[in-house]
């Protein structure tokens, strides 16, 4: 699993605004009408876009080649798909940093070995403009010491102890965990009364 | 021990153990799928040469996609076709029972799950769809997962899931007459925010959901979602017990009654701990309508719309956002909004309780012109009973067109949507941006019988004015 370890994001920043963004916006539903993740990235927030008529960020040529997108709060709310992170994903992002975030949303982005990690308001308004101001500095998300390298200096960030984990093991693609359970997940089974069908 | 929720004793029941980080491995007892979420979890399965470890707990159907004006194959659709073409391939090759338009049994997943007593209480479910809290209904535990979750459940029967808080929601009071259960998920989520249920399990309770029959309680724990938690439920009673006899999937004879047994004793202990405890109180609640973008915005339809300055901090700047997309004003009355189109469907409103309601108030009148206004039932089973009861014949003569089941408008991604800057009257659970397939197009949710008032008069109508 060593080379599945993320144990750093480094990269340059794009701020996203907006609480309660939702994955309709992440991904319209229109592009989940296949049978493979691949080429959404070019449709990540698409109506968005079109609605900002190449103003939003991620049209804007000083973003382009970012790895860590800080948003605000409730961000990947709403329809589980995680056709959302993996558009994200296929854009070159690795890591959020935001002020909160759904949790299926969360939950599919350690399953793809994304991180997402918060930050207090203040901090993240200020980290939202430093990047909207210096969009070529550098950015480095470290996952043990849970912190944000930049301009501001070093920002302390709150990252899941599961996700953390997850990320710096290298075990946060689940099947293999889950499959290391072997013959529990049968003796589990034969326990419940429902998976015996109730009989006597 | 004799102080545990419903939840606690399914938790504990499913653990196969415990994983690093506070997470726990869960045995998953019953596994949904459809079209658009599971394609790419099966090959995924396929590259990584991994069978399907409990075919027999998954069930399918298809329910994004599928056109409601016709369902013949191939479906006119190609790409609509291709997703259904990968599905019964996967089932087949998989050993996986697919509830497809010719089994009589398709629909909705979150309709079909409980009306075939597939849903049971006490169980874990998991679905690759977010609405799957809707089961807790029936007292089961259900989560809404991603594509390499759905993989993970396929692969190995279990999640890898961090246990949430439990809060109780206890709904007091009665409801007066117009006033639903969707119009009481509406108020909790507006009281505790969309993101209030972050980290929680909602433990629906109280005299109004205790009055509440199943496909109300259903409505009510569909929405969970949408207040951010990660699951909702009501802890099972004999209603719930009563609704299981007899159904396709439900243990039957002497397994039925060994099964209560089992259903009583996984219910919520009457001296249960909480996390937190919240109360609504369901005699002021009027019928809701949304007027944002996201479900916490919403209004009784006798209020006139908030304004962003007595809003509390994070929400100013939502409101404001919500109104340049929406056209509406502050300090406004909701009622007397003009709509384009009328919806009555989805997993959170198109099971036959509801049809029944919005036929009540389409025999009072004719949809009115200009007004496109759809019917689409649930499943194929809430259509045979429609049917049975002359529903669509009473929809039909008001104006409304019957279709055939399906999510149709509520997301887009089959024929129905709405055009251009169109607003429409909603039984939906969401009123995000683009979520009916205008990028423009702009959603007001609301219960079937506010649905079809709103038909009536085009424009946003207090039911209670017509029936």
């Amino acid at each position: 699993m060593s080379e599945r370890r993320v144990e750093r994001v480094r990269g340059r920043g794009c701020a996203i605004r907006g609480h309660n963004i939702d994955t309709d916006r992440i991904i319209p539903a229109r592009y989940l009408r296949c049978v493979s993740f691949d080429g959404l990235g070019e449709h990540a927030f698409a109506d968005d876009r079109q609605q900002a008529k190449g103003d939003h960020p991620l049209d804007q040529a000083r973003f382009d080649g970012a790895a860590i997108l800080i948003v605000d709060h409730n961000f990947g709310s709403g329809s589980s798909r995680e056709h959302a992170p993996q558009a994200l994903m296929r854009r070159g992002f690795r890591a959020f940093v935001g002020g909160s975030f759904a949790e299926i949303f969360a939950g599919n982005c350690l399953a793809l070995g994304l991180a997402c990690a918060t930050l207090g308001d203040a901090e993240r308004a200020r980290l939202q403009d430093r990047v909207e101001l210096r969009p070529s500095e550098e950015l480095e998300l470290d996952v043990e010491a849970r912190t944000l390298a930049s301009g501001l200096g070093v920002l302390r960030l709150e990252i899941a102890e599961h996700v953390r984990e997850h990320l710096l093991a290298g075990t946060w693609d689940a099947t293999a965990v889950l499959l290391d359970a072997g013959p529990a997940i049968e003796e589990t089974a034969s326990r419940l009364p429902y998976a015996r069908g109730f009989a006597a | 021990m004799s102080d545990r929720s419903l939840f606690d004793k399914v938790w504990d029941a499913h653990r196969v153990r415990e994983l690093g980080g506070g997470q726990t491995q869960l045995f998953i007892g019953l596994h949904l799928i459809h079209e658009v979420t599971s394609p790419q979890a099966f090959a995924m399965l396929r590259e990584m040469r991994l069978p399907v470890r409990f075919p027999s707990r998954t069930f399918a159907t298809v329910d994004h996609i599928i056109p409601t004006h016709s369902q013949r194959r191939p479906l006119a659709d190609a790409l609509a076709e291709q997703m259904l073409v990968a599905l019964e391939a996967s089932c087949r090759e998989h050993g996986i029972r697919f509830f497809d338009p010719a089994s009589g049994h398709q629909g909705i997943v979150h309709v079909i799950g409980p009306e075939l007593g597939l849903t049971q209480p006490g169980m874990t479910i998991a679905c690759g769809d977010s609405h799957t809290s809707t089961h807790g209904a029936l007292g089961a535990v259900a989560f809404g997962i991603g594509t390499s979750q759905v993989r993970d459940v396929l692969a190995t029967q279990c999640l890898a899931l961090a246990r949430p808080r439990v809060r109780r929601i206890d709904v007091t009071g009665k409801l007066s007459a117009g006033v639903y259960a969707k119009d009481v998920i509406l108020a909790i989520i507006r009281r505790l925010g969309v993101k209030g249920g972050v980290g929680y399990a909602y433990e629906y309770a109280g005299p109004v959901i205790e009055a509440m029959g199943i496909e109300e309680r259903l409505t009510v724990c569909n929405m969970s979602i949408e207040g951010g938690a990660r699951c909702g439920y009501v802890s099972p009673d004999d209603l719930a017990f009563e609704y299981l006899r007899g159904r396709e999937f439900a243990p039957r004879g002497e397994a039925f009654e060994r099964a209560l047994g089992w259903w009583r004793q996984m219910s919520s202990d009457p001296d249960a701990r909480y996390d937190d405890r919240v109360e609504i109180r369901a005699g002021e609640l009027a019928p809701a309508v949304t007027f944002g973008i996201h479900p916490g915005q919403n209004v009784g339809v006798d209020e006139r719309l908030p304004r962003p300055a007595e809003a509390p901090g994070d929400e100013a700047a939502s409101l404001e956002e919500a109104y340049a997309f929406m056209g509406l004003r502050p300090g406004e009355p909701i009622a007397g909004t003009p709509i384009d189109v009328a919806f009555v469907g989805s997993c959170t409103n198109g099971r036959i309780s509801d049809l029944r309601e919005a036929a009540r108030v389409a025999r009072r009148g004719r949809v009115a012109a200009g007004v496109k206004a759809l019917i689409v039932p649930g499943s194929q089973a809430v259509a045979r009973q429609a049917e049975a009861e002359g529903l669509p014949e009473v929809f039909r003569a008001a104006g409304f067109e019957w279709r055939e089941p399906g999510c149709s408008m509520c997301l887009a991604m089959n024929p129905d949507k709405l055009v251009g800057r169109e607003i429409c009257a909603s039984s939906s659970n969401r009123n995000f941006k683009g979520r009916q397939g205008s990028p423009t197009g702009r959603t007001l949710l609301m219960s079937p019988a506010m649905v079809a008032a709103a038909a009536l008069r085009g424009r946003v109508t207090d039911v209670r004015e017509l029936v």
